[in-house]
């Protein structure tokens, strides 16, 4: 009868406990961003889809398509084509498209490039209803871009 | 305040004042079943400091009115084979007892729809439609998840009505009437008088509000007893096959209830319309202490997790019934005695 | 006329009905499908169904090059993504030969031990929610968040990190991360302790959990579960102990061991090892030596034709990686241990004659990641 009453008042005990902490919390401030209307910087690394370097003098691509990315995607989501150019010592990239649907935003490419002319994006607000939005080339999103 | 005065309609005639008694019930209700989804969403929100809604109106408000145009505008599917006539009988019924108990709720002194002598007895007669109203739901629902929700849930109104009506009964012993209006008006005077304190008629007066305050959390399914709902056992419970405005009755009738419980316990417990203070005694007290209990209520939500089935019958067999008759024969004892 | 027309009874005497719980189920946390065969509110069967999303991660392993497969062991177990890459690399390490520097071993575990706290205050989370309290879901929310924004700071990504390299690391943390985690450590200490206060001394939560789902040391023995599962039940067996890898056997922590393998001794050892991950966190970062993160690889790994295979303590048990290679750029075989699979094959019979409630109780206490399942 004791132990029982005793094992009562200390339950309820708890449960005044933890209505404590959350009448605390319910004083404090909020923690969530509101999304829409403020977001959040995204981190020096974040890995977004890939896009190219600009080379500060030229303005163009450091691509060299060498196509080591090509090799390393294990997804299988870069195709390159590149010329040699007359009097140009490197080859130049004419196409690069990234298949953004089955990217899976490793950085394997990155990683191999052996310019450095691909970079992470930025971007994070990638949602469509069409599939071709994803089908990236970027070496008319250079041209286009206002970068 | 929709509610209208007894004292300011006595000389209209009975038809008209029936009529405005049921719309201002009514609306108190629907107002009250709507608005409470949205201090529900902002308490819980607050709890877990988020925002909670804000995008629809300021600071969310229009939000009640949206989600019901979003359920109206959806289909009521009606399983192909359920029972059909139970099943939409379900939600019809289950907001009955919220619109029912009200009536003769004491809001103030001059507030109130209808003052009944067996006021009590007619909350308590009344109160359970909305258990049975669950049941039909899940049981003409025949699913699985819904029959199973059905069965925990009468077997726990069964144990849980039981020290309900125990305390009502020691309350019944202290005030001597059944009328709700009486019952408020003799706890008048300052905090000291409310029946909780009342410590001369049951030294645990305060042991009794908690077995009351535990019931009613039982008997209207709220966390942490919220046995028929259950979402991550059963879903949804009872509710489960429920699509559209089906669901949002029910979802809204679990509010009127807990307006129905709290002011219940206001009445018997915190003396009503009565001030602490004993002095601008008024309808502002009423809605005060509703409100808190109300809070209160959802503050426990959002705090406990659910217990388990059978913890929560040996909870009322083992613990709440036995101590609920143990201050009944107190009380007894102390007001032959004193 | 009812009941036949639900099929809630079945021909014969024994009157149970099936249910399905599952593959959509709220309790279950994935598209994990449980066929219990109930006799009112009690189980008597449950069969685990997975394979609702299998993604034949092994098989793909032998279809790419041994680099090409590190984005995939993120995402078999999502919850403790650095583990498994670090069974991957450490298995292909052992394999190649590949020396990795110190300061990389280091970051290693300071890495992985901050996805273990984040993984099992997920499942903290996840578990309470099993239980009906919502709240203490969103706290713990709130604290992984700080480590997904530390992880991300270095890895670039916040769940599937794909940090480790053969022979190091990707690229090195930076001072922020280390004072970062060292806030973080602090942040964390009087948040467990409100977890204890408002979660673990709770009367509904403690009867709830306690004497609930036994699974002895024998069972897990029978069935191969590893990690806290077997922790809880009195077996103080861990893979950073018992097979000591990378800089662990450097690092003074504790192996929280409960004897009652019920659903609490479960909790506790999960709750424990937080505070220990803490601990192995204030060590690495102390002891974390300057130096290279990258040891000498050659461009393209070459594996020596053979058998290897390499352990981890992942955050719900032993998660190994067993590689058959001969000798080409692809692996011949790529063998996955997940602990999941071993932890749900027990679940049959540890719910046997359970009520659903508990029952899924127990399935929370397991801790499984239905993607770790099916792989």
């Amino acid at each position: 009868m004791k132990k029982a009453l005793g094992e009562l008042l200390s339950g309820f005990v708890s449960l005044l406990t933890g209505m404590r902490i959350t009448l605390r919390q319910f004083f404090m401030k909020d923690v969530t961003v509101r999304y829409p209307h403020e977001a959040l910087k995204m981190p020096k690394r974040y890995r977004g889809h890939i896009v190219f370097v600009r080379d500060a003098e030229s303005g163009k691509s450091l691509c060299i398509a060498c196509k080591s990315c090509e090799k390393a995607c294990p997804s299988d989501c870069i195709v390159v084509d590149g010329i040699k150019r007359e009097g140009e010592k490197r080859k130049s990239v004419t196409d690069f498209n990234l298949d953004f649907t089955r990217c899976s935003l490793c950085g394997s490419c990155v990683e191999v490039c052996p310019v450095d002319a691909l970079e992470f994006s930025k971007n994070y607000n990638l949602a469509s209803t069409r599939k071709d939005v994803y089908q990236i080339d970027l070496v008319k999103r250079m041209e286009d871009g206002p970068k | 305040m929709s509610f209208l005065a007894f004292n300011l309609l006595e000389p209209w005639p009975e038809p008209f004042r029936l009529f405005l008694y049921l719309a201002g019930v009514m609306a108190f209700v629907g107002a009250n079943a709507a608005y409470l989804v949205w201090v529900e969403r902002k308490g819980a929100a607050r709890f877990q400091r988020r925002p909670g809604p804000t995008e629809v109106g300021p600071a969310g408000l229009l939000q009640p009115i949206a989600d019901a145009i979003k359920l109206m505008s959806k289909q009521v599917h009606v399983p192909p084979d359920s029972d059909r006539i139970l099943f939409r009988l379900a939600p019809v019924m289950v907001m009955s007892p919220g619109l029912m108990c009200l009536a003769t709720i004491p809001f103030s002194d001059t507030i109130g729809a209808r003052n009944l002598d067996l006021g009590l007895v007619m909350v308590f007669a009344f109160g359970s439609i909305n258990v049975m109203a669950i049941m039909l739901g899940g049981w003409a629902s025949r699913n699985k998840y819904a029959i199973i929700s059905s069965a925990r849930i009468v077997s726990q109104n069964v144990a849980y009505e039981i020290p309900m009506l125990l305390v009502v009964i020691t309350m019944l012993m202290i005030t001597g009437t059944t009328n709700l209006h009486t019952i408020v008006e003799q706890q008048a005077g300052g905090f000291w008088h409310w029946n909780i304190l009342k410590v001369w008629a049951n030294p645990l007066m305060p042991v009794t509000f908690l077995i009351f305050f535990t019931c009613m959390l039982a008997e209207t399914n709220r966390a942490p007893f919220d046995m028929a709902e259950a979402e991550s056992e059963l879903v949804a419970g009872a509710f489960t096959e429920y699509a559209g405005m089906g669901f949002g009755v029910f979802f809204m009738a679990e509010y009127a209830n807990i307006l129905v419980g709290c002011s219940l316990a206001t009445v018997l417990f915190f003396g009503g319309w009565q001030s602490p203070i004993g002095v601008f005694s008024g309808v502002v007290w009423f809605l005060v202490k509703l409100y808190l209990l109300i809070f209160t209520v959802i503050w426990i939500r959002w705090t406990f997790p659910r217990t388990q089935f059978y913890r929560l019958l040996n909870l009322s067999w083992k613990i709440l019934i036995p101590i609920s008759l143990g201050t009944l024969m107190l009380t007894c004892v102390m007001l032959k005695i004193f | 006329m009812l009941l036949e027309k639900t099929n809630l009874v079945k021909s014969g005497d024994n009157e149970t009905f099936v249910l399905n719980l599952g593959p959509q189920h709220p309790a279950t946390h994935g598209v994990l499908r449980v066929k219990l065969t109930m006799d009112g509110e009690y189980i008597t069967r449950a069969e685990p169904v997975p394979g609702y999303i299998h993604r034949m991660h092994e098989k793909m392993g032998e279809n790419r090059t041994w680099a090409q497969f590190l984005p995939n062991t993120s995402r078999i177990d999502y919850l403790s993504a650095m583990h498994y890459t670090h069974a991957y690399v450490a298995a292909v390490e052992r394999a190649a030969g590949i020396e990795v520097p110190l300061r990389a071993e280091y970051i290693r575990v300071i890495t992985s031990e901050l996805n273990r706290i984040s993984s099992h205050l997920v499942w903290f989370g996840a578990f309470i929610l099993d239980l009906g309290g919502f709240t203490p879901l969103l706290y713990a929310f709130d604290d992984r968040e700080k480590i997904l924004d530390l992880l991300e700071s270095v890895t670039g990504a916040r769940l599937t990190y794909c940090y480790y390299r053969f022979g190091g690391l990707c690229n090195d943390v930076d001072s922020d991360f280390i004072t970062g985690t060292k806030e973080f450590i602090e942040y964390l200490k009087p948040r467990l302790e409100m977890y204890r206060q408002l979660v673990t001394n709770n009367i509904i939560l403690k009867k709830r959990l306690e004497g609930i789902g036994p699974i002895s040391a024998e069972m897990c023995r029978k069935y191969g579960a590893t990690g806290p599962v077997i922790r809880g039940a009195g077996v103080a067996c861990d893979v950073r102990r018992v097979e000591p890898y990378s800089v662990y056997p450097e690092l003074d922590f504790e192996i929280p061991v409960y004897h009652e393998a019920d659903c609490m001794a479960r909790y506790l050892v999960r709750m424990d090892e937080m505070y220990q991950s803490l601990r192995i966190l204030e060590q690495a970062i102390a002891k974390l030596p300057e130096g290279p993160i990258m040891g000498k690889v050659q461009k393209s790994v070459k594996v020596p034709a053979g058998d290897y295979y390499f352990a981890v303590e992942a955050s719900r048990g032993r998660f190994a990686v067993r590689i058959v290679s001969d000798g080409k750029e692809i692996p011949y075989r790529l063998k996955l241990r997940a602990p999941s699979f071993s932890n749900l094959s027990l679940f049959e019979e540890a719910s046997q004659g359970m009520m659903l409630p508990d029952a899924l109780a127990l399935m929370g206490s397991l801790d499984l990641v239905i993607p770790d399942i099916d792989r």
